[in-house]
């Protein structure tokens, strides 16, 4: 017999499955001294205590069984729950477009195991059909799960990976891509892939969920509508997130990858374009772009895909009285590129000078973003400005720390020579630095103002 | 042989075939013939400062018109809600609603509509749902596992209802019998609805999130009184911990019925246990009309696999042109389409609730699923006169009719009629098979009708966003040895103090026990006195006056306190009550002012009788015997309270 019969049990509570001989998927009698319970023992989640045991009873629902209460278990049944999403053949329809949906790991799309309350991906054609079934009316899709990873473990070998299979689905032919990807670094990914994939004649889109399907209220069917309408139809080829505009269930935004970043830990409408406004609003229907330029949608399969990374950088978030040996560290430790998020117009404290000094003469790449994030670099205004770039350090204008550091390691992915990577860091590449901030680009209205609250009394937020 | 159709007569005599009995002349013998069965699942509001699972405050509410700002969301069922499903059918996901939240920044945060997961149970909220459970003798768990229930209707924004088991398998004893309990669990409270007109249904969310018990009970219950009883109990139980809110909508009663051969029929939100009676009556003979109506059904359908509707669409100025409705249908540019239902004469005016017929059933569930607004069709068994029913005969002709069919028009717009016609053929198709598993929103007159489809079993999981919570013994002990007492316990207690029977419920409901043992025990002050000062006096004055804002029910103890004191014979407390009732603030000095009482001696009172005795005999209007007397205690009754008792003034007057 394996383990697997006492599955996520440990410890005391594991012992007590084997002093009365029953298994996970038993179904039970307890006798305790708070009563009798009946029901089928579940696997326990890893990381809780030993001292319960789980139950699904009658009545669905599941409860824990205090061991030091149990006098007796008997065993009265067996049955092991075994699911197996249901799945329907994707249509294809001749005229619609032919989409590729490149997974990742993120669940777009899933369903839950009722009995266990595991949540198991629906990723094929077929799965997807059968979860969102009005895709068939947008677009033709086939899928491709290329790695399953959680958001926060995609790093620069997975951007390299996905930026190949994205090039190669273009010269295919195919008329748009889609990339279902968690949240957390959706901005990482998307800037590291603008980078990568340059002049692309279709778009990509990426697109992931702030609630998971299995939610009634989950914006994931609806987001992965709005992304296959934007890959399918939409007149704009470049790499774009696309996610919820208001939080409500009305329209999404298209955002351009290196200007647009993850400001809320849980709402739907987390995604924003910083210092600048959306590309287009989306919806299951229309694309209404937002902005007048953007690089069209060709015919020909032609894209450049530069696919490098040396993930030997960092950001550093300064903070007030941040010691040297932080950056000293990173130094030593081989670094080939520091992004400091400083304060205000980009600034740090003078101890750190010396150690910023240290780094560049030894050839670190050190640039200079905000962690205002709205607004540029400006360090002509005060002394600490001049004297940082006096030690080499370069502001990169209105570029997010996030997008600095995918270009960064980009960059030095392909060149270490300093007076090259300066160069390539300060040209603009899909609006990662724009040189005039509209007015509109700004807009964190406090509440409480009458007019605010008149405002999102009308429109949704 | 064929005479003419009368539908009224119809419905007459199909309700007198299944042998409908009104409420009030039921007996044990006509639920045993139907196989009347009930069980309760009844929510109590509990008392705690925040709500469950956020730190907003609860039990504060507003206007429906009073809001800082609205969500709208869709509610997509996940994929096993639907089973074996296609993907159409997915799509063309029949009640296409809108739902809009209406958000109070005072009541309301981004949790409630799930735009920040939960925050861990309020503690508070927990212990109290623990106290119930162990009062309600369940099996407590040894860790609370909470769970997701699934609402498809958009009640709960998240589309699912955090909830948690605390105990099982408990049971409360009755008059008559012990009921057993299935479970009892704590859970968030759903938003209340504003309006559900056509395809947008509007909630507010103050009340979204409250903590709530659910007490389920087994379907023990044999006829409706018993029901009612149960439900009392269980409220009772609840309230007798001092620590459950009490008011407009706090408690809730979802009660579950079925006939013999009927179905698990759930009539939602019953939030006053009087209704229940009529409506568990009504609802199980309801389903025991609906048997009647498949029986006669397969007896003209012989292959019902086969049968179906057939429509078409017609134009409502040449047809019905007087009928309002439909002139506005036409204005509107709405469909108007006609449908036959063969077989079904004498069915669609079947009699199946007091004033309602087959029709409704169908019509009901336009509304809900097709989201047709009533009126939302008219049919050929019509009982109201203000359409030409000799109409239907043209109809029945367009459509190939036979003697024996019956035939509806419905209107709406257009991207409506698919689900519309849907909706018909199924509800006529499950008429051939079954009583429909639904849920059904009552009403005041004991009647009922479709609110949804009863959801399947499969739509609990694990919510993961919330770790368990273990209940060691220590802790489950401590709570047990601070518990109120049984209520059963209560009404025998209240029985030996000879309290009148008919105050029960007042005591009970009001949770009043403890104040009037202390009365009785501090105060030996007779039993009997002071539960009838309660629950007849008392009950009258809280229906007759306003309160003072304070006026709390233990202020009567230091009302019979005073009187014990100051040696006052207490029969003047009926009279101070409705003083102290809306004038808290006034001490009992000033009461008895204001009541003008003076305190006299027994031989003060007495010594008048003579005086007035003669003056009885010169303005006699009674040859009563005892005339006298009563006219003289009347005279005497504003100085005796307070200072005798009146037994005692008659027993003097009777005497002298």
């Amino acid at each position: 017999m394996t383990d697997n019969i006492f599955q996520g049990y440990k410890g005391d509570s594991l012992e007590i499955l084997k002093k009365f001989n029953v298994r996970v998927w038993g179904q039970i009698e307890v006798e305790t001294n708070r009563g009798k319970f009946k029901g089928t023992i579940l696997p326990r989640a890893e990381n809780d205590d030993d001292q319960h045991i789980v139950i699904k009873i009658p009545t669905g629902y599941n409860i824990g069984i205090d061991i030091n209460t149990i006098t007796d278990i008997k065993e009265i049944g067996y049955s092991k729950a075994n699911y197996k999403i249901p799945e329907k053949e994707f249509p294809y329809s001749k005229g619609l477009p032919n989409v590729k949906l490149i997974g990742t790991g993120g669940t777009i799309a899933s369903r839950l195991d009722y009995r266990t309350g595991a949540v198991i991906p629906a990723f094929s054609p077929g799965e997807l059909y059968g979860a969102v079934p009005e895709l068939a009316d947008i677009c033709n899709i086939t899928t491709d799960k290329i790695f399953a990873v959680f958001s926060e473990n995609m790093g620069p070998s997975e951007y390299i990976t996905l930026a190949k299979a994205i090039g190669k689905e273009i010269e295919n032919g195919i008329d748009g891509i889609i990339v279902g990807h968690g949240t957390d670094t959706l901005h990482h990914t998307a800037s590291a892939l603008t980078y990568m994939i340059q002049d692309s004649p279709v778009p990509i889109v990426l697109v992931g969920s702030q609630r998971s399907s299995d939610r009634p209220s989950s914006d994931a069917a609806l987001n992965l509508m709005h992304a296959a309408y934007a890959a399918g139809h939409s007149d704009i080829a470049e790499v774009l997130v696309c996610m919820f505009g208001p939080t409500s269930d009305e329209y999404g935004f298209l955002h351009r990858g290196t200007r647009v970043r993850k400001m809320h830990s849980s709402y739907r409408s987390t995604f924003r374009t910083i210092g600048d406004i959306p590309v287009a609003t989306i919806t299951r229907k229309e694309v209404k772009p937002l902005k007048p330029n953007y690089n069209r949608r060709r015919n020909d399969k032609k894209v450049k895909i530069i696919p490098y990374f040396n993930d030997r950088i960092s950001i550093v978030y300064y903070y007030p009285s941040m010691k040297p040996d932080i950056i000293d560290s990173l130094i030593d430790n081989g670094y080939k590129g520091i992004v400091i998020a400083g304060t205000g117009l980009g600034h740090v404290n003078k101890p750190l000078y010396p150690a910023l000094k240290r780094a560049t003469d030894k050839g670190v790449n050190v640039f200079m973003t905000v962690q205002t994030l709205w607004g540029y670099t400006h360090m002509f205004v005060y002394d600490t400005g001049r004297d940082l770039m006096a030690k080499g350090v370069v502001p990169v204008m209105n570029m997010l720390p996030e997008a600095a550091w995918a270009k960064l390691g980009w960059i030095l992915g392909q060149t270490e020579d300093r007076k090259e990577v300066k160069k390539m860091m300060l040209t603009p590449i899909g609006d990662d630095i724009t040189y005039r901030e509209p007015y509109n680009g700004y807009l964190i209205y406090q509440g409480g103002v009458p007019e605010v609250e008149e405002f999102i009394k009308k429109f949704h937020k | 042989m064929n005479k003419v159709f009368d539908p009224q007569i119809n419905y007459e005599e199909s309700k007198k075939a299944i042998g409908y009995v009104p409420l009030k002349e039921a007996t044990q013998k006509d639920y045993d013939r139907i196989g009347f069965k009930a069980g309760l699942e009844v929510h109590q509001q509990l008392k705690s400062k925040r709500k469950l699972f956020c730190y907003c405050p609860a039990g504060l509410y507003h206007d429906d018109d009073n809001f800082n700002a609205e969500i709208v969301r869709h509610m997509r069922p996940t994929l096993s809600e639907l089973g074996e499903y296609d993907g159409t059918a997915l799509m063309e996901l029949k009640t296409k609603k809108e739902i809009i939240y209406r958000i109070n920044n005072d009541n309301a945060c981004t949790y409630e509509i799930d735009d920040t997961p939960p925050f861990q149970m309020d503690s508070e909220a927990l212990e109290i749902a623990l106290e119930i459970a162990i009062l309600s003798k369940m099996n407590v768990v040894g860790e609370v596992h909470i769970a997701r229930k699934q609402y498809l209707d958009g009640s709960i924004p998240t589309g699912f209802q955090r909830t948690a088991i605390l105990g099982v398998e408990g049971e409360i004893q009755l008059k008559h019998k012990k009921v057993r309990l299935i479970q009892l669990s704590i859970e968030e409270d759903a938003c209340r609805e504003i309006s559900d007109i056509g395809h947008t249904r509007v909630y507010k969310t103050d009340r979204l999130g409250m903590p709530l018990i659910e007490t389920v009970t087994y379907p023990d219950f044999v006829n409706p009184e018993e029901v009612k009883e149960g439900a009392n109990y269980i409220r009772f139980l609840n309230r007798s911990t001092g620590k459950v809110r009490t008011g407009m909508g706090t408690a809730r009663e979802d009660v579950n019925v079925s006939c013999r051969g009927g179905t698990r029929v759930e009539i939602k939100g019953v939030s006053h246990n009087n209704w229940i009676p009529r409506l568990t009556h009504n609802e199980a003979f309801r389903q025991w009309t609906l048997l009647r109506i498949k029986k006669i059904l397969n007896q003209r359908v012989k292959n019902i696999e086969k049968w179906k509707i057939n429509f078409e669409h017609i134009k409502a100025n040449v047809n019905f042109s007087t009928y309002e409705p439909l002139q506005i249908a036409r204005q509107n540019k709405h469909d108007v389409i006609a449908i036959n239902l063969p077989e079904f004469k004498g069915i669609l005016s079947h009699f199946t609730q007091p004033d309602k017929i087959f029709a409704d059933e169908i019509s009901n569930r336009l509304k809900v699923i097709a989201c047709l607004e009533k009126p939302n069709m008219i049919h050929s068994e019509q009982f109201t006169l203000n359409i030409n029913l000799s109409e239907f005969n043209k109809i029945a002709d367009i459509l190939n009719a036979k003697g024996n069919d019956a035939q509806l028009i419905i209107w709406g717009p257009k991207e409506d009629m698919k689900t519309a016609l849907e909706t018909i053929e199924e509800r006529c198709q499950m008429a051939f098979e079954r009583v429909p598993n639904e849920t059904r929103k009552s009403f005041e007159n004991g009647t009922t009708i479709f609110e949804r489809v009863l959801p399947g079993a499969d739509r609990m999981y694990p919510d993961t966003d919330s770790a368990a919570i273990s209940l060691d013994d220590n802790y489950i002990n401590k709570l047990s040895k601070n518990l109120p007492v049984d209520v059963y316990k209560r009404i025998e207690q209240l029985k030996n103090w000879n309290v009148p029977e008919d105050s029960y419920n007042y005591i009970l409901k009001r949770n009043l026990m403890l104040t009037i043992e202390k009365i009785i025990l501090d105060l030996k002050i007779d039993s009997k006195f002071v539960g009838t000062f309660f629950g007849h006096t008392l009950k009258w004055v809280e229906g007759k006056f306003c309160p003072y804002d304070d006026f709390i029910y233990e202020k009567i103890y230091d009302l019979f306190k005073y009187l014990k004191q100051n040696k006052i014979e207490l029969n003047i407390a009926k009279k101070m009550l409705p003083e102290l009732y809306q004038h808290g603030q006034l001490n009992f000095d000033s009461i008895l002012k204001n009541l003008k009482f003076k305190k006299k001696t027994r031989q003060e009172i007495f010594k008048v009788i003579p005086s007035l005795r003669k003056k009885f005999q010169k303005i006699k209007m009674s040859k009563n015997s005892n005339a006298d007397i009563n006219w003289i205690i009347g005279q005497l009754r504003n100085n005796a309270l307070g200072n005798i008792s009146l037994k005692d003034l008659k027993t003097e007057i009777e005497n002298k």
